[in-house]
């Protein structure tokens, strides 16, 4: 499938977060900000939700928590017991740093597979980008075009609002 | 949002762009090999031969190939283990520990910092794997059931928790450089001409295209990976110190370790850190971004974490004399005028004297004095771990079984041998991989410049000033973006 793009093209984020409220205010939906680095504040501006993926981290840890417990006591306690040192079968203080450290792995990894996933990044043998230069130096506004789009109104828009250049391109999405 | 005073120095000089900055760290990953990486590496691959060659000799005909006895059962391994593992910590500290207080400094030596703990932990995990004799059975330190029956692993040892511990260091700090290194690899993949350089970036960068929303939640995911890092990278040396401090060895019995190891650890990466970087800044022409600020910032780490060791070893003598235990304080008084004396005084010279030259403001801003005192350092952290090791054991309860410690040929094979994986790692990714974060440098570049007007971040009372050089397209109006703060 096949989508047109207008590009706005701007130099600097402080611009761009100003066109952003302008262009939203005007009733245009921004399809995609791409920007070469986190701009604080973008996120609200651009009306993004704020990411839920610390509650994902959370549970993950306390699953991490839960199966390091359950394997040590598991193991340790009932599995085959073992008097280790006259301690008792189930010795929880000598069970916390492996607790805490599977705490940190699921949680870590957890939240990290979780973001790859559903930021639907994987390696791929190609990435199309719409302007190459976005992740370098320039702050790129791409919004979608339809059949009913006054492009020159857009244009027009965009470079009232700072946009150094406005371009239109075509990405095939598979 | 943070305000920068303007009496704060820069801490990119030489007033760059956003373009400037890609320009300058993708330069070496775009030209050809230089003569000197070149050099570099054949002398990092030499070493690298020394230890598979030591690898082969002690796995051929086993442990035997090292210079332990019945009394000294651990020695060099575990000593390099401690080291090695100590360095990579300065990484975790500077990528997490600083970024959850705030300091934008650290942007600019994080990647490299963070790469170096990777290597490091790389080089850690060869000793202990190959003190295991037969590390083809290595898996047995993981709590799977033997093939003799339903025995598992012994949770009450710190050397399991030890095996948890680096483990779970490694994979989350490779994560956390990985993750942080994809933008960059997006930003190297769409400037690159060549098909292989295309492909091989693109597969790297796993489709990263710099959107708001996936940047909101790298900026999440950041945030939390450095939250859990930083109790975690606390966690493996206190764990590595219960190696020693849950054993009734004297002079390893001791509740000051995890602080002491830790303490100790930050000091010797800090150290590693500032080798690395003050060659890497000149060799890639770096020095606008790893400024003399930097240099002085990371020494004055380094000082304090030196005087924290320092007091510990003080602390440890006066509780040896307080416990009134003879052992413990026979261990003591050998471990300082016995025949490990030389070994004593070298680390008390180089861990508690030598940093303290870093009050001297000349010294703190002097490249070859503060690459001679790194160099200084990283030897002395390494005796220390060699006197606390070999004194405390050399002489046991028993006085037949005293003995003195020599390391083997093959001993100190392996030592160098892991220095020549370490810099072999170390220089094909300071080639391939971009050595300096860029993403993150150009977020602190507009308010550190320091040819134009100091950014005062989104505060409502301040116009927004904006730096001519850098930027052609003037703001319309003073605008505040951030609700939440």
């Amino acid at each position: 499938m096949t989508k047109r793009f207008a590009l706005g093209i701007f130099d600097d984020e402080d611009v761009l977060m100003h066109a952003i409220e302008n262009v939203r205010a005007a009733g245009v939906k921004i399809h995609e900000v791409f920007t070469p680095f986190p701009i604080h504040g973008i996120d609200d501006a651009l009306g993004i939700e704020r990411s839920r993926l610390p509650i994902a981290a959370f549970f993950y840890g306390m699953c991490g928590l839960a199966f390091a417990l359950w394997m040590q006591i598991y193991m340790l306690g009932f599995d085959w017991p073992m008097i280790i040192g006259g301690k008792p079968h189930i010795a929880l203080p000598a069970f916390i740093p492996v607790s805490f450290e599977l705490t940190v792995f699921f949680t870590c990894h957890g939240m990290v597979i979780t973001f790859y996933t559903i930021s639907k990044l994987y390696p791929r043998w190609r990435t199309p980008v719409l302007d190459v230069r976005s992740t370098d130096d320039k702050f790129v506004m791409a919004i979608e075009l339809n059949e009913n789009s006054d492009l020159n109104g857009l244009s027009k828009l965009l470079r009232e609002n700072g946009a150094s250049e406005v371009n239109e391109k075509e990405m095939t999405k598979n | 949002m943070q305000h920068v005073s303007p009496v704060r120095e820069p801490l990119v000089t030489g007033g760059k762009s956003y373009h400037d900055v890609t320009q300058d760290v993708c330069r070496q990953v775009e030209a050809a090999p230089n003569v000197r990486w070149m050099a570099a590496l054949s002398v990092a691959l030499f070493f690298l031969g020394i230890f598979l060659y030591s690898v082969y000799r002690t796995l051929w005909y086993g442990i035997g190939e090292w210079g332990l006895n019945k009394t000294v059962g651990w020695a060099w391994d575990i000593t390099n283990f401690v080291w090695w593992v100590g360095i990579g910590h300065a990484g975790t500290l500077i990528s997490a520990v600083l970024l959850l207080f705030r300091q934008k400094w650290r942007s600019s030596i994080n990647r490299a910092a963070e790469a170096m703990t990777i290597f490091a932990v790389i080089c850690a995990a060869m000793f202990p794997v190959l003190h295991m004799g037969r590390p083809w059975l290595a898996f047995y330190v993981f709590p799977l059931q033997n093939t003799l029956g339903s025995l598992w692993a012994n949770f009450n040892s710190p050397l399991l928790w030890d095996v948890f511990a680096i483990s779970t260091y490694f994979t989350v700090s490779l994560v956390f450089w990985y993750t942080g290194l994809v933008p960059d690899f997006a930003t190297i993949r769409d400037r690159a001409k060549g098909p292989i350089a295309k492909v091989a970036y693109s597969l790297l960068s796993m489709g990263w295209t710099g959107s708001a929303k996936h940047w909101s939640r790298y900026e999440t995911v950041s945030l939390i990976l450095a939250g859990v890092s930083t109790p975690l990278v606390l966690s493996v040396h206190t764990i590595v110190s219960m190696d020693f401090a849950t054993s009734v060895v004297p002079g390893w019995h001791t509740t000051i370790f995890p602080p002491y190891f830790v303490a100790g650890a930050i000091f010797s990466g800090f150290a590693m850190v500032l080798t690395l970087m003050l060659i890497t800044r000149v060799v890639f022409k770096l020095e606008d971004y790893i400024t003399m600020e930097h240099i002085a910032l990371m020494n004055k780490i380094m000082m304090i974490t030196g005087s924290i060791v320092g007091v510990a070893y003080i602390t440890e003598f006066f509780i040896a004399w307080y416990s009134q235990v003879e052992f413990e304080q026979y261990a003591f008084i050998n471990r300082a005028t016995g025949p490990y004396w030389w070994a004593y005084a070298s680390m008390m010279t180089c861990n508690v004297i030598t940093p303290q030259l870093v009050w001297i403001r000349k010294v703190r801003y002097s490249i070859p004095l503060t690459f001679i005192l790194s160099i200084i350092v990283n030897i002395g952290m390494w005796f220390e771990r060699f006197v606390i090791i070999v004194t405390s054991l050399h002489r046991d309860y028993l006085p037949s079984s005293w003995v003195m410690f020599s390391p083997s040929i093959i001993d100190i094979g392996i030592y160098v041998g892991t220095l020549g994986l370490f810099f072999t790692l170390f220089l094909l990714f300071a080639k391939f991989f971009p050595v300096i974060n860029m993403a993150e440098v150009k977020t602190v570049l507009k308010y550190t410049v320091d040819n134009g007007p100091t950014y005062t971040g989104h505060d409502p009372h301040h116009d927004l000033i904006h730096k001519p050089t850098t930027h052609g397209v003037p703001a319309t109006a003073p605008v505040n973006y951030n609700k939440h703060d």
